[in-house]
């Protein structure tokens, strides 16, 4: 997983981390049990990604965090820009 | 030394505060005791939108934020060392999995009553009444509005440009089941069973945005306010005027209408005196037109009245007379319970505005901050 700047402060500064699950809700869940706090911060209280961020599974845009993720590929959470 | 002395003391070491929230971050400005000389600190949470930045009267302790950023969703952070560390909620406030509705971001901290401590209240956008039992680490949100089976329609669908908002959430000093708050839209609201249920309180409220002029809800209250040791007197700013009401009165009162015709009586704050019901004050700004939401003619000037709104006195001194277009948001004008009353406000270009005598005469305390989003007083023991 690669983590933007605005959750470093959940990971602890680390930039990429391990992560397991067949979708990216199970990766998310991961990722909320060991960096508590982290999910709600991108993902609200109905299961939506919120709206300026992204997911991406290797290259391909992943809307949904029922998207599925095989082994080995890399997830890109991403802060879309946002103006001023 | 014995107990008069120690409270003389006592008072000469207690330090005023107030809180600063900006777009970006947070700030503090501690003041002498006399209130002349200022320091100011942080900011707190650099780059995060602050909404609200809260101290808690029952322990002058407890500070809680009210934060988002620009990319990541709504959360609350809490400090017990003014800032030196801070824990954020384990569970932020959340409407209920499995609808619709989610928190965009948490507009509005409100402590609770004296005689409930660690209770804090939340309002959010869109509109929700959260509730917390330990000094904002863990959130629910009050069902009895939340899903209430007339939430929805009184919330309305509508979008106000930074969003719809729950906010002015007020307690009954006399009795905590007792408690008012203002959506915007929506209108005023009362519960008197603790926020099992809730009643539209919006009699002679101006809705000039609606088809129906004086509806039962759908009003925009911009800021309320409930006298604390005269609790059944409430005013509060709308969109629509200045109001006042007396329960149990049902009806509030355009006291706006004594403003200066030319000045108007839009705008968003209103701060009640701490001690007199009959004075309070306003920040007066542009509502004509496309709603420029400046300080009208570009010279800002607070408003005050010393008779319940029967008649109103601009307090300009020492305030830009000229090109000055900055207006100041509903949470950004505050009281200090000093005497005489200390006044602060926060402005959307990034100063704040202090005067140490009821508004007479004002003076610049801080500038070229962030947006200011609210400013809210305190003590520091």
């Amino acid at each position: 997983m690669h983590i933007p700047s605005p959750l470093y402060s959940y990971t602890g500064g680390a930039t990429q981390v391990e992560a397991s699950g067949s979708t990216l809700e199970e990766i998310v869940d991961t990722l909320e049990a060991r960096f508590p706090g982290l999910r709600f911060r991108i993902v609200d209280e109905q299961g939506r990604i919120r709206e300026h961020i992204r997911f991406f599974v290797d290259s391909d845009l992943a809307p949904q965090l029922a998207c599925a993720v095989e082994p080995g590929q890399e997830v890109h959470i991403l802060c879309a820009l946002s103006g001023g | 030394m014995r107990p008069r002395q120690r409270a003389r003391a006592s008072r000469r070491t207690q330090k005023p505060v107030v809180l600063v929230g900006t777009r970006k971050g947070a700030f503090f400005l501690t003041g002498d005791a006399a209130r002349r000389t200022w320091k100011l600190t942080g900011p707190h949470f650099l780059g995060h939108i602050v909404h609200h930045a809260v101290l808690d009267p029952r322990d002058g302790r407890t500070m809680l934020l009210a934060v988002r950023t620009g990319h990541l969703g709504p959360t609350v952070f809490g400090s017990q060392d003014w800032g030196r560390t801070w824990q954020e909620a384990s569970q932020p406030p959340a409407f209920a999995p499995g609808g619709s509705l989610a928190v965009q971001h948490v507009f509005w901290l409100t402590p609770g009553h004296a005689e409930q401590p660690g209770v804090w209240f939340a309002g959010t956008s869109p509109q929700g009444l959260f509730r917390s039992d330990d000094a904002g680490k863990t959130w629910e949100g009050v069902r009895g509005f939340n899903t209430h089976p007339r939430r929805n329609t009184w919330a309305g669908g509508d979008g106000t440009p930074d969003g719809p908002t729950l906010h002015s959430i007020l307690i009954d000093p006399r009795d905590p089941r007792h408690m008012y708050f203002g959506m915007s839209s929506g209108g005023v609201f009362e519960t008197r069973d603790g926020g099992k249920d809730w009643r539209p309180l919006n009699q002679g409220i101006l809705a000039d945005f609606l088809p129906d002029k004086y509806p039962e809800f759908g009003q925009d209250p911009h800021c309320i306010a409930m006298h604390p040791l005269h609790p059944d007197r409430l005013y509060h700013q709308n969109h629509c005027g200045i109001y006042r009401l007396d329960r149990p009165g049902e009806k509030w009162e355009r006291i706006g209408k004594n403003m200066p015709r030319a000045i108007g009586d839009i705008g968003f704050p209103i701060v009640l005196h701490p001690r007199d019901p009959d004075t309070l004050w306003v920040f007066p700004m542009d509502g004509s037109t496309v709603w420029p939401r400046t300080s009208p003619g570009g010279k800002p000037a607070v408003y005050r009245t010393r008779d319940g709104g029967r008649s109103w006195q601009r307090q300009a001194r020492g305030l830009p007379q000229q090109q000055a277009w900055f207006t100041v948001k509903r949470q950004a004008f505050a009281a200090d319970a000093g005497e005489p009353v200390g006044l602060y406000f926060g402005t959307t270009s990034g100063e704040v505005w202090t005067s140490a005598d009821g508004g007479q005469r004002w003076a610049r305390l801080a500038a070229h901050l962030p947006e200011i989003y609210s400013i809210t007083t305190g003590v520091r023991g």
